[in-house]
């Protein structure tokens, strides 16, 4: 029963964008077992595909990525990628949620991340990371840098080509080699499935080629041809096939017919190892392929070549052999272990309709069969064919060749219908074959002119069955032609008297149609005799059908199990086609005759190589991978495994946080600015990949129409934001757009770059001071206006139409124009919430009760980052943090409880003992191992000094590598290893793990990069690489010859919080401190706590801040691991990290381990406008308290000035919050009364996210907003003893005069200035404008540089009561990190002092970014030398101190002086 | 006769140019063989001694190479490599080491191409030098002058 009730120590979060990675991290580090899922192949969400951020142009990727390395080498965070929840049950804290995991088709344990799959995979697919300007394999990594490494297969369907072939011939598999240029590889992909590729290529009736999704859009690819071309370019080099037969079995197989399926059966079965038979009635094989098919169309060389290839194989070949009647099959069937009849339809079918048994008329078999056997006699006069298939075609071409003077083709219905192949009616259309469709003969008569035909004229009615519009015949339209032969082209059928003993209907003999059984055993038939008429590629299907029948029942084995997938089986294309190109198909060359008597040569010359590459290339890949292989041939780790499955699982966890992020507003939505349409208008995000460096065009900007390097770009902002589908403010998209704009220019300074925006809206921290630079020092233009619409010219550009300020009409041409789109929410997220049960808003993203940020309605489930609104990236940091804090609150019980802790071996004392070294070369199969000599490198090696041990591995890094490596340190007695292999960037902490673990310490390893830094870029060079590789690995050996072990040593930690500050921010950071489990220390330096939220009434428009906040209040004091200390002041704080001693004025002293700043900061004083002078002229704060003390005179008009003390000379950071405080304040006004005139005199409205929709209320109910420019403010003047303003409107362009009753300042937010003292006494930074400065603006937004200090609330920047709860709790989740550790690590790779050496300059300590030196005295006897000390709790081991030394007393563990001095006569020593 | 090949020393800091020189193998963009590297924690790392050392041990060229300025992941390590290395080179233009011979590059993450160019220009850049001589061992110049300076003032 306490098992039950017990929390779940585990915490699923889903999204691996970085609010879901910070909140795995956080999770992890504070001691619970987290699962992230992620439903792409890798984790890094939108981040990954930036450029650089704002406002600092970090490179996005070199931030991100060693944070993504972190979330994947974490011990405790389980990466379930390409997943999505499918259920979830029961309640926080004992969720079981369903995660289903969609096959990868690479096994992660296996693969290496080498990236030979993806050389080799012959298929380009649209690459999404790259938002489609570029393209990937099939088999391929999201991104170079993707976290997991592992590669993943694209798939999505049979392609339909594969799925129409009744042989299932890899199509797609063989375009995409033929594309490749793989024409060997192509040809053996064809042959797996159809081992008579050169006749194929020539005869088949394709159905593949039907099934083809380019016939919806323009035309399909000529697959046909390709697989000619590559079996006549097989002939062309003069090579012959033998394919490989498996041993003899001992068995016997008789097949009684050499047509399509009786050959292909044969095949299949020699290859197997029977021993096979084959008889054929007539005196040369083939069936009706020789007797059936005019040479023109298929040479006799090709199917003699095709033929003889059969009997290389062994199989034997009886010609003028006819079996025929009970007898002989009996005698057969006891001779031979299986009997196959393929006999074919040689009778053609008759229409019996009067006077067809006439002497002029034949049907088209026996005559095609008499042609070409040679015995037909001349024909002469003009000759009629019935019929409109491939036969009839073969019949009207062939007696053009053998002297007739006309050729009639009679058709029943159009050209349209007819089933002949497409190039057979034009070819016979050059040749003059004449066709009369939509007539169909009813009697032919003899009389002295000749044949008369009398033939009924049709008309096209309803499609029947088979799809095509049936004939009807046209009552009394009838039309006589007259003939000197005529040939019935109609269909063939059967001789089922020949064995009498099967059964038979229909003139076919009656056999299963899965397994090719007839009624008598062992005799199976196969072909055109059970089908009917079918064609070639039927019946070899036949053939093979009936080979694993036989087979199987040679066998004994179950015949008819699993054999349903052995059909043809329908597709249905679902690729997005509006994007794709036209391009017309390839045709082949065509060779027509001038004299066409007894010219019997082949007409259809086929493709040339240049043609097939083309034609290859139109295929749009539809069935994703083609699955041909060639990635499985390539991967020599085996990890690539086609038929894997999705998998299903149940993950208990005790909270759920949901940070699955944002899509883009689909721009291609508003037709106006032409995104798909016209190729130059790309998205914000595509932009980021121009940008980038890795991008599609290696960070060259480049538009993608044409190719071209763009000189004016425009940008259009709120595409898809502030419009009816999106009403709030994507709140990121006027800063990306700067920030594009300025890389833009950086890139290149010939390049123009217009913003057309509405409000700038620079809302964040340095955020104003960004566009500034933009303006000044890039000359980034800004325009203020809508763009009414975008049209293409000529050349590409694009022409913007537009209005400016004075509604004046502008044209102008741009090269280039990025679409700043908006941030939305994605049919995926609609999903997830409903699976999950959490409430989503108006536009489907996760809505929170106010006051309640990155909350849900249910209780263990929360949200972070965009997934609840447009957030920046060091939003979703916080939040991710704050909702791990949250989650952590919940379960803080079990924590450490869920998380494995791994127990390692004793260290061995290596000290003192001569270094013993043993080396690992790596092939990395052939990545290394190709393009330089790993057995010379690991040769040259084992000579070195102190190397007592070099090998060589295949995969050093595979787990046998690893019990290897171990073995091999046992028994050798090696005290240091190096391995040659990749980069240490990645495999580092491997294979120090795997030295760990046989009891060398992790400091006793290097790593030698020989593969990206060497074999990679050297892969042309052996020798040269080789020789590199040599002193790359010597300097490794060199440097880690004398490295000392180095341990981490765990300090105690006080574990308690310290919180400064006792407003919103400081109160909730003590709760989430305390709730974790922490005891807390609250310092107020007021007498009530509070802060600023005292000051604050409404949120929106309702009165619920005083309630919440006293809530909160109550909770603190009345919380047992809070201690409130009122009316304090801080003294004094000493100590680092863990172990901080805080003494207050009082002089009582406190310990603790972290401190979270909560300073807050103040409403900003004036003295502009005329404030103070009238009491007419308020601030916004005394306009809230008048509302909220019901002492608001409801004036007849009321005018805002914002930007008081913000974004001016003195204070160039934006408050942010003025502005949504004053539509709040306006909407208090209307409400109380609607009559008041409101004004708000602005520079921008600011109301970024969903207080976009505050401020549009605010308009609907008529608050009227006047635009200023900074350099014309307002003036306030007094007009009769009332105060009056004038005020130049930069929208209407002239001056206006106000006179409000009251007059409104919104004045910013100024710093605390107590900040400068408290920096000081923290030895933490302040921003120029007197905020304090965290360690990083992106992605450590609420961390100080110096360890376990950190900030939340209006310390850090202006912010609002939500944001700095929000802010407050991911402070505290990160101070908890550091009070749940086991102890503060201390050493490893760090600085350290001589203090022999050291002259005390302090140097060191004024360079260290970390506060980690300090001078202290030497000693007791010599009090006046001081000396540099490093705290090893703060030192991240930069070097920055080393280098400045001047006495080199300073040095750096693992980067020593020595050590890089050693890598260097290493690198430098004649070998 | 060979065409000279020079030998160049690269220091790349950790977390940046390391990164991008990966990343230029990942994408197997091919540059010249010349260069070897040694990994640094960051570009701040860099002693200029460590440049003479190379130089004097028979390096032809020496490169080193950080974090975009504003990128350093310690805050501000390669803003004192700039300083150190503005410095240095008046020293070696003192030694009469063309500046040619020391680069000092910003080289991020993402950029592999540059990279594999960066390291295309450094070879190129060095290669009409010929051999460094500037602190060949061969001290008998120096000896000469000496004993002419002895004599002299005798």
């Amino acid at each position: 029963m306490e098992e039950e009730t017990r929390p779940v120590g585990k915490v699923l979060v889903i999204g691996g964008g970085v609010a879901g990675v910070q909140a795995s991290l956080d999770l992890a580090y504070n001691g619970f077992k987290t699962y992230l899922v992620e439903s792409r192949d890798a984790i890094g969400g939108t981040m990954a595909q930036l450029d650089k951020t704002f406002p600092t142009n970090d490179c996005s990727m070199c931030i991100l990525s060693p944070k993504l390395v972190e979330t994947g080498s974490n011990p405790n965070i389980e990466l379930l990628t390409r997943s999505k929840i499918v259920k979830l049950e029961g309640s926080s804290p004992h969720f079981k949620v369903t995660v289903r995991t969609e096959p990868r088709y690479v096994d992660f344990a296996l693969c290496k991340g080498c990236g030979d799959c993806s050389q080799a995979c012959p298929v380009t697919l649209p690459n999404e990371y790259e938002e489609k300007l570029g393209t990937k394999k099939a088999i391929s990594r999201r991104y170079e840098q993707a976290v997991p490494s592992t590669f993943g297969i694209t798939k999505w369907e049979t392609s339909p080509c594969k799925a129409a072939c009744p042989l299932h011939v890899n199509a797609h598999g063989y375009i995409a080699l033929v594309h490749k240029g793989e024409y060997e590889k192509a040809l053996a992909l064809v042959r797996e499935k159809n081992p008579f590729p050169a006749i194929t290529g020539r005869i088949c009736t394709r159905p593949c080629e039907k099934a083809c999704t380019r016939l919806s859009l323009d035309e399909n690819i000529a697959i046909d041809a390709l697989k000619r071309f590559l079996a006549d370019k097989e002939i062309a080099n003069g090579t012959l096939w033998d394919p490989e037969c498996a041993k003899d079995n001992g068995k016997k197989v008789a097949i009684i017919g050499s047509g399509p399926a009786g050959l292909l059966c044969a095949f299949d079965l020699r290859v197997k190892g029977y021993e096979v038979s084959v008889f054929e009635k007539k005196n040369q094989f083939g069936g009706l392929l020789r007797y059936g098919i005019p040479a023109y169309r298929l040479p006799r060389e090709i199917l003699d070549r095709e033929i003889d290839m059969l009997r290389r194989m062994g199989i034997q070949f009886f010609s003028s052999h006819e079996i025929k009647g009970e007898d002989t099959i009996r005698i057969l069937r006891r001779q031979y272990d299986a009997v196959l009849l393929a006999t074919g339809a040689w009778k053609s079918k008759k229409m019996n309709i009067p006077g067809e048994s006439l002497p002029g008329v034949h049907g088209a078999i026996e005559f095609l069969e008499q042609i070409n056997e040679g015995t037909l006699p001349p024909l002469h006069g003009k000759i009629a064919i019935v019929g409109g298939g491939n036969a009839a075609m073969d019949c009207a071409r062939s007696v053009l060749r053998l002297g007739a003077s006309e050729s009639h083709i009679l058709y029943r219905r159009t050209k349209q219908e007819m089933p002949a192949n497409p190039e057979e009616i034009e070819e016979a259309i050059l040749e003059g074959v004449r066709f009369h469709f939509l007539t169909n003969p009813i009697e032919i008569q003899q009389d002295s002119f000749g044949y008369k035909v009398m033939l009924q004229q049709m008309s096209l009615g309803e499609p029947d069955e088979s799809g095509r519009r049936r004939p009807i015949p046209i009552p009394g339209a009838m039309q006589d032609l007259y003939f000197d032969t005529v040939i019935m082209a109609i269909s063939q059928e059967t001789t089922p008297e020949d064995f009498p003993l099967i059964d038979s209907e229909k003139g076919l003999y009656v056999a299963d149609r899965k397994t090719m059984e007839t009624s008598f055993l062992g005799v199976f038939a196969g072909g055109d005799n059970i089908l009917g008429p079918a064609t070639f590629i039927e019946a070899m299907a036949c053939g093979r059908k009936a080979a694993i029948s036989i087979d199987r029942y040679c066998n004994h084995e179950e015949i008819d199990l699993g054999r349903e997938g052995e059909d043809p089986f329908e597709i249905k294309a679902h690729l997005d086609l509006s994007q794709v190109i036209p391009i017309p198909q390839q045709k082949t060359a065509i060779r027509i005759p001038s004299r066409l008597q007894n010219d019997m040569s082949e007409v259809n010359l086929g493709l040339t190589e240049e043609k097939a590459k083309t034609e290859s290339g139109r295929c749009l890949n539809c069935g994703g991978c083609a699955e041909c292989m060639e990635c499985v041939k390539a991967c020599e780790s085996h990890a690539i495994l086609h038929d894997m499955v999705a998998k299903e699982q149940v993950l208990d966890v005790g909270a759920v946080i949901v940070a699955s992020g944002f899509e883009e507003s689909d721009a291609s939505h508003y037709a106006q600015y032409g995104l798909g349409i016209f190729p130059n208008v790309v998205t914000s995000t595509q932009f980021e990949r121009i940008l980038s460096a890795s991008g599609p065009y290696g960070g060259v900007i480049t538009r993608p129409g044409d190719k071209k390097h763009p000189k004016k770009i425009a940008w259009l902002q709120c595409i898809g934001s502030r419009d009816t589908e999106h009403p709030y403010c994507s709140s990121v998209c006027c800063m990306y757009a700067t920030k594009e704009a300025v890389i833009a220019r950086e890139h290149s300074k010939e390049v123009e770059a217009t913003i057309f925006y509405i409000d700038i809206r620079a809302f964040g921290k340095e955020f104003d001071q960004y566009i500034e630079r933009a303006k000044q020092e890039y000359g980034v233009r800004f325009v203020k206006s809508r763009i009414a619409s975008v049209s293409e010219m000529q050349d590409g550009s694009l022409q913007l139409t537009y209005e400016d300020d004075a509604g004046v009409l502008h044209r102008d041409v741009f090269e280039l124009v990025v679409l700043s789109v908006g941030l939305a929410s994605t049919e995926e997220n609609c999903q997830l919430a409903k699976t999950l049960h959490i409430q989503t808003n108006n536009y489907g993203m996760i809505e929170s009760k106010e006051f309640h940020p990155n909350e849900t309605n249910q209780p263990g489930i929360f949200a972070a980052g965009s997934i609840s609104g447009p957030k920046d990236i060091p939003e979703s940091v916080t939040e991710g943090s704050a909702a791990a804090c949250m989650a952590s609150a919940i379960l803080h019980e079990e924590r450490g409880k869920e998380v494995t802790i791994k127990a390692y071996p004793p260290e061995i004392n290596v000290i003192g003992d001569k270094p013993r070294i043993g080396v690992f070369v790596c092939y990395c199969g052939l990545n290394i191992g190709g393009y330089l000599d790993v057995e010379e490198v690991a040769q040259y090696i084992s000579r070195l000094p102190n190397v007592v041990y070099a090998e060589t591995n295949l995969y050093t890094c595979s787990s046998d590598t690893q019990a290897k490596i171990r073995d091999k340190i046992k028994e050798h007695q090696l005290n240091r290893v190096v391995v040659a292999s990749c980069t240490p960037r990645t495999h580092e902490p491997l294979f120090q793990e795997t030295i760990r673990e046989a009891g060398l310490n992790r400091n006793l390893f290097e790593l030698a990069n020989i593969r990206d830094q060497d074999s990679w870029v050297h892969q042309t060079k052996r020798k040269e690489a080789t020789e590199k590789a040599k002193y790359l690995v010597k300097s490794a050996v060199y440097r880690v010859m004398n490295r000392k072990p180095l341990t981490i040593q765990l300090m105690p930690i006080t574990r308690k919080g310290l919180v400064i500050g006792g407003g919103f921010a400081g109160l909730q950071s003590a709760l989430s401190l305390a709730e974790q489990g922490f005891p807390t220390y609250l310092i107020e330096k007021e007498k009530y706590l509070g802060g600023n939220g005292l000051h604050v009434h409404y949120l929106e428009e309702n009165p619920t801040v005083g309630e919440s906040l006293q809530q909160l209040i109550q909770k603190v004091l009345n919380h047992p691991k809070i201690e409130v200390y009122r009316d304090s002041a801080i003294q004094s704080i000493e100590g680092y990290v863990g172990n901080f001693k805080t003494t207050l004025q009082d002089g009582k002293t406190l310990e603790h381990g972290v401190i979270v700043v909560a300073t807050g900061g103040l409403e900003s004083k004036t003295t502009a406008y005329g404030y103070g002078l009238s009491h007419q002229i308020i601030t916004g704060r005394e306009l809230e308290a008048m509302i909220h003390y019901n002492k608001w005179p409801n004036p007849k008009s009321v005018a805002f000035i914002q930007c008081v003390e913000s974004r001016d000379d003195h204070h160039p950071y934006c408050s942010r919050i003025c502005c949504q405080e004053a539509v709040k304040n306006s909407l208090l006004i209307k409400n109380l009364s609607p009559t008041t005139e409101v004004y708000i005199l602005n520079r921008d409205i600011r109301t970024y996210g969903y207080h976009e929709l505050l401020y549009k209320k605010a308009r609907e109910k008529g608050v009227v907003t006047v635009r200023f420019e900074k350099n014309r403010k307002p003036n306030v003047f007094f007009k009769g003893g009332n105060v009056a303003i004038s005020v130049y409107d930069s929208l209407l362009h002239r001056e206006i005069e106000l006179c409000p009753d009251i007059l409104v300042l919104s004045t910013g937010i100024s710093p605390n200035p107590d900040n400068v003292e408290l920096a000081k006494k923290l030895k933490v930074p302040l921003t120029q404008d007197g905020f304090f400065l965290e360690a990083h603006a992106k992605l450590r937004p609420v961390d100080f540089a110096t360890d376990g200090i950190f900030l939340a609330g209006l310390s850090h920047s202006p912010r609002n009561i939500e944001e700095t709860i929000t802010q407050a709790r991911a402070a505290a989740g990160k101070a908890c990190i550091i009070l749940s550790k086991a102890g503060i690590e201390a050493g490893g790779k760090i600085a350290y002092v001589n203090n022999r050496n050291c002259s005390g300059c302090g140097s060191c300590e004024e360079i260290c970014p970390y506060q980690a030196i300090t001078l202290v005295n030497h000693s007791k006897s010599t009090p006046l030398q001081r000396v540099a000390e490093v705290n090893a709790s703060l030192c991240k081991g930069c070097g920055s101190c080393a280098s400045a030394c001047r006495s080199n007393a300073i040095d750096v563990e693992g980067f020593s002086n020595d050590e890089i001095s050693q890598a260097v006569d290493a690198l430098l020593e004649p070998m | 006769m060979d065409e000279f090949e020079p030998k160049v020393i690269g220091f790349l800091c950790n977390w940046c140019s390391y990164a991008g020189a990966d990343l230029a193998g990942v994408s197997r963009f091919q540059y010249p063989p010349n260069v070897r590297i040694i990994r640094v924690p960051c570009s701040g790392r860099m002693n200029p001694l460590f440049i003479l050392k190379a130089l004097q041990n028979g390096a032809d060229a020496v490169l080193v190479s950080g974090c975009h300025p504003g990128d350093c992941h310690y805050q501000t390590g390669n803003y004192y490599t700039r300083r150190r290395l503005e410095v240095f080179y008046r020293m070696l233009q003192f030694a009469g080491v063309p500046k040619e011979r020391v680069t000092l590059a910003w080289v991020s993450a993402s950029e592999g191409a540059q990279f594999a160019t960066l390291i295309k220009e450094v070879v190129e850049k060095v290669k009409p030098l010929g051999p460094n001589q500037s602190f060949s061992r061969d001290f008998s110049d120096l000896e000469a002058y000496a004993n002419e300076s002895d004599r002299s003032s005798e």
